[in-house]
């Protein structure tokens, strides 16, 4: 399984696009927004919680659906699948390596794009820790949309279809987190749902993502 | 136990034969009840005191919002037995009721939004259960494009089944994460059975009529548009078999 995991990791950072791509995306958004909604510090240092919490969502979205896609292609997810590891297992390391290779470099690059935004200073510790909790089940959950659509021709637009309301409860405990950090308030209730929806993502979806994986290989 | 058990109808032409018998008085009973139910609420119920009469949008706005939440139970439902027993009409149901349950949805958050202009002065608030709702319809999206998109029926019937596994878990989380964000406008349950304040007898039996006449409603639909995938897969199977030979 580490031998995998080192596989997937050196496959997503030598052929160029995902890794990159992903941090690019999300600087943009960060630097679109303001032109957007006018220079203003206070508004954009309200808003900037959810900015930086949909921009990582959506930098995530970008690369989902290279998780499964080229390995399907080229037949190696057939290999993978008789493999003596479980199926489940493979999943769970190839969402990890999509969260080494996405969530955590968006993650340690977010603090630099609350600064533009004018985030209120003491909501940083609470924007690192939200998005350290909650980008790995943006990954899990996005392994799964990308195991139903890898058969598709063109995915991509559905595999968003099906993954962003499943984002949904990751948003709002998540952007909702430093918003309360932000206002000086408890942040408990917030980042507990977001670890408790983390750690449930982590232990239930590889084994739905196998499954489907198992009928699209069939 | 008799030789006629519940799961006989999953067989195609057993289901074809009972669903083609009971249409007809199906359809029937859903005009009777659902006339008598807005006819009755419309023309035969007092105007509310404060709200005039808007208050009778009601009669369509809760149970098409029933129907909404309960046709995707019942999807999960189908689902479960499709993945445990492959029963192909079960899974064909669950695809036929995925439309349904997405119109009712709309038709519920439309009556919202009428009722709601002249109630709450707003179209749209970023109430919990209006956002609960705008979600469960995205889940009814997706849902439908996952069946569209793929071409062979069972790996659909399957991928499908997960995803509507994985979404209803989704779709409780969800509400409870929309309650956690936002309190709301949105008034109480209207009709329950645990609760002193309830809609007035006077509103609540039209509504009640109202609402069994949306399920029967809500049950022909499925079985005819079952009955249409049904034979829809009958044509691509004969369509086959003409090419082969």
């Amino acid at each position: 399984m580490i031998a995998l995991l080192i596989r997937d990791l050196r496959l997503a950072i030598r052929t160029g696009g995902g890794f990159g791509l992903g941090l690019a995306f999300f600087l943009i958004i960060a630097v679109l927004v303001p032109f957007g909604v006018g220079p203003d510090s206070a508004i954009l240092g309200r808003i900037a919680p959810g900015i930086l919490w949909i921009g990582a969502l959506l930098a995530c979205l970008l690369s989902l659906d290279r998780i499964f896609a080229l390995d399907f292609e080229d037949g190696s997810l057939d290999l993978l699948a008789t493999a003596p590891i479980p199926l489940e297992g493979v999943v769970g390391v190839k969402a990890i390596s999509h969260w080494l290779t996405t969530g955590l470099p968006l993650t340690l690059a977010a603090p630099v794009l609350g600064v533009l935004l004018s985030l209120p200073e003491r909501a940083y510790l609470w924007l690192i820790l939200s998005l350290l909790i909650g980008t790995p089940a943006l990954s899990f959950i996005g392994a799964f949309g990308a195991s139903l659509t890898v058969g598709l021709k063109r995915g991509g637009l559905l595999l968003s279809l099906l993954v962003l309301p499943l984002y949904v409860p990751t948003l709002i405990f998540g952007a909702e987190t430093i918003r309360r950090g932000a206002e000086g308030l408890s942040t408990t209730t917030p980042l507990t749902m977001l670890g408790a929806i983390t750690l449930g993502t982590l232990a239930v979806l590889p084994f739905a993502s196998a499954a489907a994986i198992r009928v699209n290989l069939r | 136990m008799s030789s006629m058990s519940f799961w006989e109808y999953a067989n195609p032409k057993r289901f074809m034969a009972l669903s083609s018998a009971s249409l007809p008085w199906l359809t029937g009973l859903t005009a009777l009840v659902l006339g008598v139910g807005l006819v009755w609420g419309f023309f035969f119920t007092p105007d509310d005191f404060r709200q005039g009469s808007t208050v009778k949008i009601i009669y369509i706005h809760v149970p098409s919002a029933f129907i909404a939440i309960n046709a995707w139970l019942m999807m999960l439902v189908t689902s479960l037995i499709w993945l445990i027993r492959r029963h192909h009409v079960s899974v064909l149901a669950a695809r036929a009721a995925a439309p349904i349950g997405l119109a009712m949805t709309v038709i519920g958050l439309i009556t919202g939004a009428v009722w709601g202009q002249p109630m709450w002065g707003t179209w749209w608030e970023w109430d919990p259960r209006l956002t609960s709702f705008l979600i469960l319809g995205l889940f009814y999206l997706g849902y439908i494009a996952l069946w569209e998109a793929i071409d062979d029926a069972d790996t659909a019937a399957d991928l499908t089944s997960v995803l509507c596994i994985v979404g209803s878990v989704f779709a409780v989380l969800s509400r409870y994460a929309i309650l956690f964000w936002n309190q709301g406008l949105h008034q109480g349950a209207s009709l329950s059975l645990d609760k002193e304040e309830n809609v007035a007898d006077v509103f609540a039996y039209p509504l009640w009529t109202c609402i069994i006449g949306f399920v029967l409603l809500f049950i022909t639909l499925v079985l005819l548009r079952t009955r249409t995938e049904i034979r829809a897969r009958r044509v691509k199977a004969l369509i086959a078999r003409e090419r082969m030979t």
